[in-house]
């Protein structure tokens, strides 16, 4: 299991948001994990062909996630996984 | 009487009381760019495009006036690729347009150049495939983007005697029209000028602002150009262009018609494309009633001080007496007046995007 954190900007669009702890080997299942708790986050967070969103940042184990096209870094037991927005001006 | 205005940082929503005051009536959508707003009048609901900075393009409807929002399915691109061969992603909603009183259908334009439709009520969308595959769009530099990326779908007419008959505008691309309910597409550019290709009289690459279909006479259409004003008195199949006063710039992006008279409209000039001020800073607001053979401002109330302010393509809206515009500086201004007398409703909003008359 690792533990899924979120910006609070999501909360606006996704009221009942709270952190979990989901099941997933790589960014890409956990992605599919959380749009089963929360239907149409997915969208929120990957463009139509299945990439992260230019704007969305996703760090595991403080780490900021490598592969932004297919999802493809790998999760460990335990790991501490946040999603939030890129920061910007304006 | 009500009028929605889309900003770069939320939805304001005002009433016109009466005795011809506007009142402030809520602000949905706080912080977030509403590029789109298109009321259906077959069923009253609102619908929104928002452009989120992080989290992409969302459509929302409400069928309570605001009291409670939806978000809908937004058009999906997934499965079809650019000219290049890249996957096609939606960058933006520009556009929406019932299919006619006798329809179930919704319209909705988009960049990249993306016409979608829905027959479920805006359920799912579908995209157009017969525009998306139109033979125009075959070759790099036909269809591109004018601001943008990419070319995009800002404005859907429709014939109000006959919902499969319709018009779009591209950005660029030109006007198109479907008389089959978008089974197929006739480019219908003729007469209008590209004055920035090789060829100015190229049937597509023409750069059209804004398209208006008259509601009484719908072979009469106009539109604000890039490269100046048009009207068309046969459907698009020849456009004529119409010149502001000696002296002023006919570039801009906002055009509105008068419903009762074919022959009369007005604009709101840009200095040119170079420097997007108000002409010699100043905002004026110009009205011919004889098809662009004589203008006149009609500008009292507008500012008299130097005033860089501009009025984008959705963002200048008549409805019987009633014209408002709002500015990119986050003016509002707006008339019940036969002869304009403009007032402002605020001079503290954002960039306006959109304008909406309910």
């Amino acid at each position: 299991m690792v533990k899924v954190r979120f910006t609070s900007a999501l909360k606006q669009f996704f009221p009942d948001l709270r952190t979990q702890q989901l099941e997933g080997v790589s960014i890409k299942e956990l992605i599919t994990s959380i749009e089963s708790i929360y239907p149409g986050m997915q969208d929120y967070l990957l463009e139509e062909d299945g990439s992260l969103r230019k704007h969305v940042n996703i760090f595991v184990r403080d780490e900021m996630m490598v592969d932004r096209h297919r999802l493809s870094d790998t999760l460990t037991d335990g790991d501490d996984v946040l999603i939030f927005q890129a920061l910007s001006g304006g | 009487m009500q009028v929605l205005i889309g900003t770069a940082k939320g939805l304001m929503v005002y009433e016109i009381l009466p005795d011809k005051t506007p009142k402030e009536l809520a602000i949905h959508f706080l912080g977030f760019s509403v590029n789109m707003i298109f009321v259906d009048e077959r069923s009253h609901r609102w619908w929104v495009g928002i452009a989120h900075r992080h989290w992409g393009q969302k459509v929302h409807y409400t069928d309570d006036q605001g009291a409670c929002w939806k978000e809908a399915k937004r058009p999906s691109y997934q499965g079809f690729k650019m000219i290049n061969g890249a996957p096609a992603k939606l960058k933006e909603i520009w556009s929406m347009q019932h299919g006619g009183a006798d329809s179930q259908r919704l319209w909705l334009g988009t960049e990249p150049g993306g016409l979608f439709s829905s027959t479920n009520g805006g359920t799912t969308f579908e995209l157009n495939e017969p525009l998306w595959d139109h033979a125009s769009r075959e070759k790099e530099g036909k269809w591109f983007g004018a601001g943008s990326d990419f070319p995009f779908i800002h404005s859907i007419e429709i014939n109000p005697h006959n919902s499969s008959h319709l018009y779009v505008a591209i950005s660029c691309a030109g006007i198109f029209e479907s008389l089959d309910n978008g089974a197929s597409w006739q480019p219908r550019n003729k007469g209008l000028l590209a004055t920035y290709l090789p060829n100015p009289n190229a049937e597509v690459g023409q750069d059209p602002h804004q398209l208006l279909i008259h509601p009484d006479s719908p072979n009469v259409l106009w539109q604000q150009n890039h490269c100046g004003i048009y009207f068309t008195k046969n459907g698009g199949k020849l456009w004529t262009e119409v010149f502001l006063t000696k002296g002023i710039s006919s570039y801009g992006f906002s055009l509105a018609i008068d419903e009762n008279n074919p022959a009369r409209s007005w604009v709101i000039p840009v200095e040119s494309d170079q420097r997007r001020v108000a002409p010699d800073l100043k905002l004026e607001v110009f009205e011919t009633s004889n098809f662009g053979q004589s203008w006149k401002s009609v500008s009292k109330g507008l500012p008299t001080t130097h005033t860089f302010d501009i009025v984008l393509r959705k963002s200048f809206k008549r409805k019987e007496n009633l014209m408002i515009f709002g500015t990119t500086n986050g003016n509002l201004f707006y008339t019940l007046a036969e002869t304009p007398y403009w007032q402002l409703i605020s001079s503290h909003l954002t960039k306006v995007n959109a304008v909406c008359i309910v």
